[in-house]
């Protein structure tokens, strides 16, 4: 126990400090999985509204099948991508692998159905209640879908909170893509992974303490602005 | 309430000089809707062939919105047909029409955005024209707040302005101002006398006889989902011809 007392002074110290090596670690981070969470948003907020306004045969299927895919194992999101991205797969040939951009590409897969399956669920109930108006203006599929979208924009920002959760708390997927070179492809979990199993606890443990503040300033700032919102009948 | 602000927008002249919007004659034949075994409905033939304000009242449970939906295309008939100057039911009639419900459903936006929402999707946003149309209903200078704070009968004065922002030949209006105080409803009632004047037509669903004494030019009125009786409005209340429409307006229970 003396060892993570020892080892909590010591990270509290690296975070105080900026250390070098712990910030360009923490923004490569960041940089990774905000690109993601973005990419997976502008993919599937249209899905999910979209899949909220549609009705057709087999939407049922297909519901279950987005939900399904909410669980993906990032270890196995990151096999296919690994997968695809080396030298001998179809997409070989971009020399992706072991690169930042193949790390968002394979946290963009695990979150995609995450922001389609939540952003479905939300809208669908702003659409029950839109939906006779605009049908009586007569709008196109895009103007409903938009509409819907900035109509939702606060509760879908939860949505979106709960994709970049999970692509920045994952390890499995951008270890296997990403391979946590140093200065290169070394994110926050795969850093932790590394320094705890080679016992530099301290590392470790400034990571931890940093990826969870981040995931509570996160938290804190959707929840300001999604009150800032109520406070004006917009969310 | 200044009335014919809207005149000055372009593209409404043309229309004002027509007796009657081209939409018109509305002709309803065997106009049935089902659900779930009971028809609520039933075989509806109805001739509207004036411009004017038609009250459609009748006690609730009559068919009153219903009919409503199925004139406007956001509910197909069970069996029957809606023909609007000839055309069926397709987009480019239901563009030329607009409907305000009984409790306004407004975006989650400003005031101002509510009716741009509508100027833009018909390729018409101008600010000008949003300002004059929020001034029309007596919401001027009110355009940057929350759509969603207003008071009730701001809120559906607000759904008009939207309304008629996609500058209808048909207005559809279902029981727009209930459930509002007095006031409110003066207002509206000066926004809907100010759009028949302009030559718009307008369908208005009403249990109010006060209000459709004030509106009227001629009477829809439903009785258990059909036609009980269709005829100009003083007529209408002097001497109605069935006897649900007598006992409604002696204010004898009707069911």
């Amino acid at each position: 126990m003396q060892d993570f007392g020892q080892a909590i002074a010591l990270a509290l110290g690296l975070v105080g400090s900026a250390d070098p090596d712990l910030v360009e670690i923490v923004v490569l981070s960041l940089r990774v999985s905000l690109t993601a969470t973005a990419l997976a948003c502008l993919v599937g907020l249209p899905l999910g509204a979209a899949l909220a306004i549609a009705r057709f045969p087999g939407r049922g299927a297909v519901l279950v099948l987005v939900n399904a895919l909410m669980g993906l194992p990032p270890v196995v999101v990151g096999l296919v991508v690994y997968l695809h991205l080396s030298r001998a797969g179809p997409l070989g040939f971009l020399g992706l692998l072991y690169t930042p951009t193949a790390m968002i590409i394979a946290q963009m897969i695990l979150i995609t159905p995450i922001v389609i399956a939540l952003s479905r669920q939300v809208l669908e109930d702003l659409w029950a209640e839109y939906a006779e108006q605009f049908h009586s203006l007569c709008l196109t599929r895009v103007e409903t879908v938009g509409a819907l979208v900035w109509d939702g924009r606060f509760a879908l920002m939860t949505v979106a909170l709960a994709g970049f959760g999970r692509a920045v708390a994952e390890v499995g997927a951008v270890i296997i893509v990403g391979g946590n070179i140093d200065h290169l492809t070394r994110v926050m979990t795969t850093a932790i992974a590394l320094e705890t199993s080679r016992g530099d606890l301290a590392l470790a443990l400034a990571l931890g303490l940093v990826l969870l503040a981040i995931a509570l300033g996160v938290n804190a700032l959707v929840q300001g602005l999604r009150l800032t919102a109520a406070r004006f009948a917009y969310a | 309430m200044r009335e014919g602000v809207l005149d000055t927008a372009p593209g409404r002249a043309a229309r004002t000089e027509a007796a009657a919007p081209a939409l018109l004659p509305l002709e309803t034949r065997g106009l049935t809707l089902a659900l779930d075994g009971r028809t609520l409905v039933d075989g509806i033939d109805l001739d509207l062939a004036g411009g004017g304000i038609t009250v459609v009242m009748g006690p609730n449970g009559a068919g009153k919105s219903l009919l409503l939906k199925l004139l406007h295309g956001l509910t197909p008939p069970t069996a029957g047909s809606v023909r609007w100057g000839g055309q069926p039911l397709d987009p480019a009639v239901r563009r030329r029409q607009a409907m305000v419900f009984q409790t306004a459903v407004l975006l989650r936006r400003s005031v101002g955005a509510n009716v741009d929402f509508v100027l833009r999707s018909r390729g018409r946003g101008a600010r000008r024209r949003r300002d004059a149309l929020l001034a029309h209903v007596g919401l001027a200078g009110r355009a940057r707040q929350p759509a969603r704070l207003l008071s009730g009968g701001e809120q559906q004065r607000l759904a008009l302005a939207r309304a008629l922002a996609a500058e209808p030949e048909v207005l559809l209006l279902d029981e727009p101002t209930a459930s509002l105080d007095p006031a409110s409803v003066v207002a509206i009632e000066a926004i809907v006398r100010a759009a028949r004047a302009r030559g718009t037509k307008i369908v208005f669903v009403t249990h109010d006889i006060g209000q459709a004494r004030r509106l009227a030019d001629d009477v829809v009125f439903l009785h258990r989902g059909r036609l009980a009786e269709h005829g100009p409005a003083g007529r209408f209340f002097d001497a109605p011809r069935s006897e649900a429409a007598r006992a409604y307006l002696d204010g004898r229970l009707v069911v």
